[in-house]
């Protein structure tokens, strides 16, 4: 059994009820169904972190979360996914206005191109924000959440761009929480950022999640332990198959005593 | 080389199993290096030469009645040996302006339907109708508007129909395709990232569009609407048909107009003396605008490239 450095806590503080819940969800690429199966409740606040080998569908299953596959032609979602209780896939439901509530960092950092400023107004401008107190202090608020605040106080005007892919990764951070999303989607935020910038993410993931639902998908076994609170494991056991979550517990239990075998052989480095 | 006697101590030189670079192969890559400098030449060269060309034609103009008398002379007239070319500048502003105000809205447009919007099916018909726009002669397209669209602009606006706005509707049909597609071009080299956080962010197709993919494409549009410009500019054919050619000012937007290019392409067939040194010296000008306009783009891309 691998040994890992987890500072894995227990959130005693208060219970902590489902905040998303998942029922038997199946994914198609168009005839290719990428995933089967999925039966999962991720809890309000805290960090749950999805695990597993390349092309097993963790990402494509977070981007079911804000309905971000809708742009993709030809995708189709059966089960339910209910976020707060209410079905995200039921007719009728306005994708944009849950991509509102749930915000999504990408792998690589996408600042828009434009001021550090209007990266961060960008969302509270679409929900009609116009006066420019009232952004100011969001700007403020949001980049300060992210731990970027102190850098960049001073060059708000510049781009975005000629910052770090550190600090552009916070910028991301701080424009989606100007929003004020109550979930965050992380898809493997630190893969293309240089090792002191992934400290400075891991840190803020750990102050945001007392407020916020943050779900992760990270290739770095070591990092879903020190970060997260629950775990997933995604396996696709045989390439034209689809994906299934092969287990899901509390990230300790994940990583010490996995039920399954395949977990197992995974976190032990057997494969993937 | 193997059988020079080994003096030095550096291995790389003894043991070198690397394959020296064989004589006829360097030949063979100079020579083609020298053939593709000879193209290159070759174009700035033809370039230089009509440059030189209509220069030294054109020069007695600034001479005899002058740059100014040749620039802002009011009157052109051939039978009075008057050849102020304002009233032909003038012309083709207005014609190009127009035909930019109608035109570049709808090649911008159609390119953000291009890309952002039509289903691959759709844009498989589409695009190749716009590129084809493109391919039509110009003479397809004075001949239509002299046939079907003169008759309705003269309804419009009295008079004959033959006019800038004619000339203008037209030229706008035939700048579409080049700005609609230097604009798709454009947006498609925006990072793709940025439009997937868009969207991520909550906006909707059209937010994304208007605030984040044409800021993010700003410059190429502007240098797509710049490079229709020119085209503009120097589109003959289709103007001769329509515009009426009088060499009058603006006098509205049903009158007749002349513009330089098509001035030219009228008088040149019998000018001589001085009237012809006009007409190079008009070619000249022209020249000029279309470099000028060339330039443009490079500032605005290199100004973008650093800021």
């Amino acid at each position: 059994m691998m040994h890992v450095s987890a500072d894995v806590r227990e959130d005693t503080t208060r219970p902590r009820a489902d905040k998303i819940s998942v029922k038997d969800l199946d994914f198609y690429y168009g005839d290719f169904q990428a995933l089967t199966g999925i039966t999962v409740g991720i809890k309000e606040r805290g960090v749950t972190a999805f695990i597993g080998p390349s092309g097993c569908g963790k990402s494509t299953f977070l981007r079911c979360f804000n309905r971000m596959n809708d742009l993709i032609p030809g995708t189709k979602v059966d089960g339910t996914i209910l976020v707060d209780g209410e079905d995200i896939y039921a007719p009728g439901v306005d994708p944009v206005d849950l991509r509102r509530r749930v915000g999504m960092i990408f792998q690589q950092p996408n600042p828009f191109p434009m001021s550090i400023y209007d990266n961060v107004a960008f969302g509270p401008r679409l929900h009609g924000v116009t006066k420019k107190p009232e952004l100011d202090e969001i700007v403020e608020r949001s980049l300060e959440r992210a731990n970027l605040w102190k850098e960049v106080k001073e060059i708000l005007p510049r781009g975005g761009l000629t910052l770090s892919g550190g600090q552009q990764q916070r910028l991301c951070i701080a424009r989606v929480l100007a929003v004020e999303p109550d979930i965050m989607l992380m898809d493997e935020p630190c893969s293309a950022i240089d090792p002191t910038s992934v400290q400075k993410i891991e840190d803020l993931m750990d102050e945001l999640k007392d407020r916020i639902t943050i779900i992760i998908v990270t290739h770095n076994m070591q990092q879903a332990a020190r970060v997260s609170d629950e775990t997933a494991f995604f396996l696709q056991e045989k390439t034209g198959q689809p994906a299934e979550m092969v287990e899901f517990g509390r990230t300790a239990e994940i990583f010490t005593s996995p039920k399954d075998r395949r977990t197992e052989d995974y976190i032990t480095g057997r494969f993937g | 080389m193997a059988d020079e006697p080994m003096t030095t101590s550096t291995p790389s030189e003894s043991k070198s199993t690397l394959k020296l670079m064989s004589k006829s192969m360097y030949a063979k890559e100079a020579a083609l290096r020298n053939l593709f400098l000879l193209c290159a030449t070759a174009a700035v060269a033809g370039v230089a030469l009509i440059f030189l060309f209509v220069g030294v034609r054109g020069w007695p103009i600034i001479q005899d009645p002058g740059l100014g008398a040749f620039l802002f002379g009011k009157v052109w007239s051939s039978s009075t040996d008057q050849f102020g070319i304002l009233p032909l500048v003038t012309g083709t502003l207005v014609i190009t302006i127009g035909a930019l105000l109608l035109g570049a809205p709808l090649a911008v447009g159609t390119a953000v339907f291009l890309s952002e919007i039509a289903s691959p099916r759709v844009r498989s018909v589409v695009r190749p109708a716009v590129e084809l726009l493109a391919g039509v002669p110009s003479v397809v397209y004075g001949f239509f508007g002299l046939i079907i669209l003169r008759p309705i602009i003269a309804n419009l606006t009295g008079g004959l129909g033959f006019g800038p706005l004619t000339a203008a509707i037209i030229l706008a049909v035939m700048i579409v395709p080049t700005i609609a597609t230097l604009t798709e071009d454009a947006l498609g080299s925006v990072v793709p990232g940025i439009r997937e956080a868009s969207y991520a962010m909550g906006a909707t197709t059209w937010q994304t569009i208007y605030k984040v993919l044409l800021p993010a494409a700003s410059v190429g549009i502007i240098d797509a609407i710049i490079l229709g410009m020119g085209r503009a500019v120097g589109e003959t054919m289709a103007v001769v048909m329509v515009a009426g050619n009088a060499p009058q000012f603006f006098q509205g937007l049903g009158e007749p107009v002349s513009t330089l290019t098509s001035q030219i392409v009228i008088d040149m067939s019998y000018a001589s003396g001085t009237h012809r040194t006009a007409l190079f010296g008009m070619a000249v000008i022209l020249f000029l605008i279309s470099m000028g306009l060339v330039a443009l783009v490079r500032v605005i891309s290199n100004r973008k490239k650093e800021g």
